[in-house]
């Protein structure tokens, strides 16, 4: 709309960007970064299906003997990371109806979750048995998981920034975009950490 | 196509269905391992087949303010090839007539498919700013002062484009006689209709008729 801009506000300095107004930026923005993110993951993913599957050299069990994955502490792991989604959830509903305060509460109670979720990864990774020199499943393993777990400190980075917001009265019913995408963006968190759990530990 | 993680919401309901999702895929494969893989495949063609045919809500019915003074007429123009045709000219002279009228003339920048998807829309600008520089002197030379835009590719969004930065209180949008007018085709008059509050003229321009 540059000729128009120029024409009807007698606009100076650079030109206008030539926009589309079917998408809103925002949540195209955000949608373009959950598909990078994706794609990131299918790489890694596409990593540990060469290792165990189509690898000639493949152990016939996973782990290979003698080592263990924490099958139970991590269902317990994934278990906590799910109800943080539903907290996550209950709190921006709640801000949406104007409920300061089981926002609050469920924010905080989805950082304290996710918070418990890594240090039990952490603990998880001092116990396992296993480091990155014992082999490529060794290696995809700590890969993943630990791919995951960085996105969990990234999450709860933002979070804890919306907790701080909010303990200092940001945030509305009718400004609440701030909440949103950090929601997306943990429930993207959670959906990958589903189908590492999955893939990794149980299948 | 709607993207599902559009909202928290959709996010959030996208996770329960990953959940159930993998749930049957770990049932499959502990009961048989290429039970796990048949049922992760037809998980997967399912979602796709599911995504591919959901279609997103038709957007909501924009109302268009007035802005101006209260006597002041905006009539937004929007033409493709037939934007310096007859029919078009004498409908907006006869709209320069009926009082005091300010009017936008937008051409889309028309592009195959395939240039748009590769960014290759530089000449399908400068053609549609040709038109329209072509289409102003004319209505200039009436005595019809409009000024003009080069627009978005898809004429919808050009319109919605337009729309926001120009609050019309008229559309008049100018297409090919049917069977010969892709925008026809593609139903963009009904949908111009249907998607803002304002009054909408088409102005059909054939141009393989001479001029009068």
């Amino acid at each position: 709309m540059t000729s128009h801009t120029e024409a009807i506000h007698e606009h100076h300095g650079p030109p206008e960007a030539n926009r589309s107004s079917r998408v809103d930026a925002r949540v195209l923005g955000m949608f373009l970064f959950i598909a990078s993110e994706a794609m990131l993951f299918g790489s890694f993913f596409t990593v540990y299906f060469f290792v165990r599957v189509v690898n000639p050299d493949a152990p016939a069990e996973w782990p290979p003997e003698p080592f263990h994955f924490p099958v139970f502490v991590a269902g317990v792991n994934t278990a906590i990371l799910v109800t943080s989604s539903f907290t996550m959830h209950w709190a921006l509903q709640s801000i949406k109806r104007g409920q300061r305060k089981a926002f609050l509460a469920g924010m905080v109670l989805t950082f304290v979750m996710g918070l418990a979720f890594l240090l039990t990864q952490v603990i998880e990774y001092l116990n396992v048995g296993f480091n990155t020199s014992d082999g490529a499943f060794a290696s995809v393993f700590f890969g993943l998981t630990g791919l995951h777990g960085a996105h969990v400190f990234i999450g709860l980075t933002l979070l804890g920034m919306v907790i701080v917001r909010g303990f200092r009265g940001h945030y509305s019913p009718e400004h609440h975009h701030g909440v949103e995408l950090p929601g997306i963006y943990w429930h993207f968190v959670d959906i990958m950490w589903i189908v590492v759990y999955s893939a990794v530990y149980l299948i | 196509m709607e993207s599902p993680f559009r909202s928290e919401a959709a996010a959030f309901r996208l996770l329960l269905v990953t959940i159930a999702a993998f749930a049957l895929i770990v049932l499959a494969s502990w009961i048989q391992p290429w039970l796990g893989l048949v049922t992760f495949l037809a998980l997967t063609f399912g979602a796709v087949w599911v995504y591919l045919r959901s279609r997103g809500p038709a957007p909501p019915r924009q109302h268009v303010e007035h802005v101006g003074d209260s006597d002041e007429r905006r009539v937004l123009v929007v033409a493709n090839e037939t934007v310096g045709g007859e029919e078009l000219t004498s409908a907006i002279s006869e709209l320069a007539l009926s009082g005091r009228t300010e009017f936008l003339v937008v051409s889309p920048a028309l592009n195959s498919r395939l240039k748009t998807w590769t960014s290759d829309e530089d000449p399908a600008r400068a053609e549609a700013q040709a038109r329209l520089d072509a289409t102003l002197d004319r209505l200039s030379s009436i005595g019809i002062d409009a000024s003009g835009a080069v627009g978005d590719v898809d004429p919808l969004v050009a319109i919605e484009d337009a729309v926001r930065l120009f609050h019309p209180d008229e559309i008049v949008l100018s297409t090919h006689p049917e069977g010969r007018s892709n925008w026809l085709e593609r139903g963009v008059v009904a949908a111009v209709r249907e998607r803002f509050d304002v009054p909408v003229t088409h102005v059909v321009v054939d141009l393989g008729e001479p001029a009068a």
